[in-house]
């Protein structure tokens, strides 16, 4: 290594251990700040100073008391709302990309355009009508309202459609020959081998699902059908933001998603590049 | 007799079931079927429904078309001003989020950087945050008193504590950093995934052809970017006019002033505070007329419709 080259290796490595730091800083503000009274947070905010003398488990322990159940309910819609989004919209998304990709049909572009068409729309400017249809439907506080209009999102499709279409076609005859249905054969040869793209968008259904605000904030109506950051945004008000739950509650909420993150980033870049995302 | 006479049909029918199956003239619709469902039903019909409202007056049992007076009624100061603050936030976020994801993803993927992909994962964990959670944060750091994280760093500098989220350039300031922190990683995904897939050759013959550093991102990484910056450019633009739940944290739907007030959060409140559903339409439909318009602007100034890309 050169002189000049190891000089850059270390001025590189200043540059983004100081932004790591300056990108971490809110996460660990957040978790310092969870572990400070409501009222200390109420009256003097966020201090850069540690004062871990004032640190308390207050903030936990109401979320375990009783005031903090509904927290809990939160959570559970969360979980349940965010797997069987993230399952189904995998499922409905690949079948509709693999379709796409391997056959010849009637209409076949039309649909691809249509596909393009739903990513380019934002979601918000239909809401309102979409809010008349899900009453309508019987739909509003409930799960399905919440899943069933995006469920079918069409950047996995796209994303899907790009990968399959990379796939040898070879293990289509070959299945087709042994007398597999057309079905089957995507199920249990193509599946597969699109592994790297089911964990890439694994993390982006689920991601998506998980913070998602607008629609289940339209939807859910009942306080022990809100999901986590509809509740947690609840907690915040004109009157004074309910810390004591805000803080421990934001902090819990992380931590799924950040156990999914660890479980797939593996597959999550090299799952994007070989899906060749090139807009 | 009567047994005979049932079971054939109903073998004919397994059997024609089972054929269908396995035809491929059949097989595109059990792939596709889930999508062409839910595009009539939860956004043709939606969508074609949003251009009726916004011509009409829609109350409880008295539906009536008024013609453009939905969009006359855009004409006033709140809507400018959700206008306003929706093309500042854009612009802002645009400025920030293409050129520096950009850079920093060609660091991430020269030799040079060590640990690479520990930053790589750093600067992506923002991004599994919720709004709100980092709203929270955000207001917290961005806390209007003197003893606030920065307003003690700013103290530093000799600049007087601020109401941050009090004024309008410092709330749109907040309302960026919050943006730039969630959207960094992604999109340096983005670019990171289009980085790879630049076959190394290219720069190897560069280098022989004696290019430096500078030469080789001009001439050979920027133009294959290029697919790829379009792309997040597009999203970025329809991410920053749909800006919704950013103003909605910091604010809970009413800043002083309307300093927060974006063309989704008035949208939001005509529609399901007001009730006003024939309008809130009007105000969609502007806005994603003014979404098309900009992209269409954007991808000619790109060539993008030109014959060779």
């Amino acid at each position: 290594m050169s002189t000049r080259s190891r000089w850059a290796t270390c001025l590189f490595l200043f540059f983004f251990v100081s932004l790591s730091i300056i990108v971490l800083y809110p996460l660990v503000g957040l978790l310092l700040a969870s572990f400070k009274p409501a009222t200390e947070l109420l009256r003097n905010g966020l201090s850069l100073k540690l004062q871990t003398e004032l640190f308390t488990l207050n903030n936990y322990s109401y979320l375990f008391s009783d005031a903090g159940r509904k927290y809990f309910f939160w959570y559970r819609n969360s979980l349940v709302i965010t797997s069987l989004f993230t399952l189904l919209s995998l499922l409905l998304s690949a079948m509709v990309g693999y379709g796409l990709a391997i056959y010849q049909f009637k209409g076949k572009n039309i649909l691809f355009v249509l596909v393009l068409v739903v990513m380019m729309i934002p979601v918000e400017i239909i809401i309102l009508p979409l809010y008349k249809l899900t009453i309508s439907l019987q739909l509003i506080n409930n799960y399905w309202g919440v899943i069933l209009p995006f469920v079918v999102a069409p950047l996995p499709i796209f994303f899907f459609r790009q990968f399959a279409s990379s796939l040898p076609k070879d293990y289509l005859d070959a299945g087709r020959v042994d007398g597999c249905t057309e079905l089957g054969i995507f199920f249990r040869l193509m599946m597969p081998l699109m592994l790297p793209a089911f964990g890439a968008m694994a993390i982006l259904q689920a991601l998506h699902s998980w913070n998602n605000f607008l629609w289940p904030l339209i939807v859910l109506r009942t306080d022990d059908m809100l999901t986590l950051p509809i509740g947690l945004a609840s907690m915040i008000t004109p009157y004074g933001n309910n810390y004591d739950m805000l803080l421990s509650g934001a902090v819990l909420s992380i931590v799924p998603i950040v156990v999914l993150f660890a479980a797939f980033q593996r597959f999550f870049i090299s799952g994007l590049t070989a899906g060749g995302v090139k807009g | 007799m009567r047994v005979v006479s049932t079971a054939v049909p109903h073998r004919k029918i397994t059997h024609t079931l089972r054929s269908l199956l396995y035809s491929q003239r059949f097989a595109p619709f059990l792939f596709v079927w889930p999508f062409i469902v839910t595009f009539l039903l939860f956004f043709a019909y939606p969508a074609v429904n949003t251009v009726v409202m916004s011509f009409q007056l829609v109350l409880p049992g008295d539906v009536r078309f008024i013609g453009f007076e939905n969009y006359h009624k855009l004409w006033n100061a709140q809507f400018r001003q959700a206008l306003i603050v929706s093309t500042k936030y854009t612009f802002w976020t645009l400025l920030v989020l293409i050129p520096v994801p950009l850079v920093l993803a060609v660091f991430l993927n020269s030799k040079l950087v060590l640990a690479r992909n520990f930053f790589r994962s750093v600067l992506f964990v923002p991004a599994l945050t919720s709004v709100v959670v980092a709203g929270v944060i955000f207001r917290l750091i961005f806390g209007e008193v003197e003893g606030s994280v920065m307003n003690t760093i700013v103290g530093w500098f000799g600049i007087p504590a601020q109401k941050w989220l009090f004024h309008s350039e410092t709330g749109m300031l907040v309302l960026v950093l919050l943006a730039s922190w969630r959207w960094m990683g992604i999109n340096i995904v983005y670019f990171l995934s289009a980085l790879q897939n630049i076959p190394k050759e290219l720069y190897e013959s560069a280098e022989i052809d004696g290019a430096g550093v500078f030469d080789k991102f001009w001439k050979i990484t920027l133009p294959l970017l290029k697919p790829i910056t379009i792309y997040v450019l597009t999203i970025s633009i329809y991410g920053g006019f749909a800006m919704f739940t950013e103003s909605y944290v910091f604010w809970t739907n009413n800043s002083p002033g309307d300093i927060g007030l974006t063309i989704v959060g008035y949208l939001y409140k005509q529609g399901f505070e007001f009730f006003e559903l024939g309008y809130g339409s009007a105000i969609g439909i502007t806005l994603l007329a003014l979404i098309l318009a900009i992209n269409i602007v954007q991808l000619k100034f790109f060539g993008l419709f030109r014959k060779e890309s």
